[in-house]
């Protein structure tokens, strides 16, 4: 591998070669869907478990299709109830022990309820699941999902669909300073530059939807988002300057001409 | 046998199982095994009242009257 290209992530001992994570929600069309995920390079996946209905394209045949592994999600669970339930129905499906776990409070901010988050992670964990959690930018809750067995923690940069982008870069800094587990930036970007800040503050992936999803051209937003995020991975690898507050020349002044 | 089929009242034949209703839905044969006959991702799950039936047993699970069942697959989302 040469100095140009970014490493690989691991997560659960698993290699996959993009840190851009593609959500799929808010496309009405499979073609664009398809365009957008291919120009995105993403090597992982989520998606929603929802009734079957006859007739409809297989969104799993897709990702298959795609060669991109798959990542089922519990949106739309309030409960530890509801969300163990559902990562169950999604390992059945899918045929896979990782899930990405979203309990949430209300469907007006969509925000995590912390207390059966960590309920859902442990009963999870306790069934042999490999849990992806998402959560608030909360170092303190992230952590103590790490320590419930969690294989990545997920922290929000600002409410799902919001496109606010990373509104506490101090606690996102916090989560990967102290964490052991991968750490990705999910929800809340709205363009690439937040992308590249997420991997900059040093998380190991980005996972974003509405930003591709609901874009003007998403095969273009995807494409963006690739490079945004390998940018930043790289940036983060390469070492930022410290500031100054005086300026620094980078032109000697010896052997100036006399003029 | 009248059970309930994602929020649907459907009437099925007595002694159906779950492989046979899998079936039925999703117009692919479906092995012993539950997985879809010649390959490619049959990609469903199917919870009967509440608790999810292992693809491993729905050839050998049978349905009962009054049961809700759930059969659930991926859609787009994040």
């Amino acid at each position: 591998m040469t100095v140009a290209q970014a490493d690989s992530l691991i997560v659960d001992g698993v290699e996959l070669p993009s840190r851009l994570i593609m959500g799929t929600g808010g496309l009405s069309s499979f073609d664009t869907l398809r365009d957008a995920l291919v120009a995105s390079g993403t090597s992982l996946t989520t998606v929603a478990l929802r009734r079957y209905a006859p007739g409809e394209a297989s969104l799993f045949g897709l990702l298959t299709e795609l060669g991109i592994k798959v990542l089922p999600n519990t949106a739309g669970c309030f409960t530890a109830r509801e969300a163990v339930l559902t990562a169950e129905l999604g390992r059945e499906a899918l045929e896979t022990d990782w899930v990405k776990l979203e309990v949430i409070a209300d469907e007006t901010t969509l925000l995590p309820d912390t207390a059966e988050l960590f309920e859902a992670t442990e009963q999870l964990v306790q069934r042999g699941f490999k849990v992806f959690a998402y959560t608030n930018d909360d170092p303190v809750a992230a952590l103590r999902l790490q320590d419930l067995g969690a294989v990545a923690v997920m922290p929000l940069g600002a409410p799902i669909g919001t496109g606010l982008g990373i509104l506490n870069p101090h606690n996102i800094e916090l989560i990967v300073s102290r964490a052991t587990v991968p750490v990705v930036l999910d929800a809340g970007i709205g363009t690439a530059s937040e992308a590249t800040l997420a991997m900059e503050l040093g998380c190991d992936a980005v996972l974003l939807a509405t930003a591709v999803t609901r874009a003007h051209d998403p095969e273009r937003m995807a494409r963006a988002f690739r490079l945004a995020v390998e940018a930043g991975y790289l940036a983060r690898r390469g070492g930022r300057i410290p500031r100054r507050a005086l300026a620094r020349a980078s032109s000697p002044m010896a052997g100036r001409a006399d003029l | 046998m009248n059970l309930t089929i994602n929020n649907e009242p459907r009437e099925l034949r007595a002694g159906m199982t779950c492989r046979e209703l899998v079936s039925d839905l999703t117009g692919r044969v479906v092995t012993e095994e539950g997985r879809a006959e010649g390959g490619g991702p049959l990609g469903v799950a199917l919870a009967v009242d509440g608790s999810v039936v292992p693809r491993s047993l729905w050839a050998t699970t049978e349905l009962a009257d009054g049961q809700q069942v759930e059969l659930v697959t991926a859609v787009q989302g994040g």
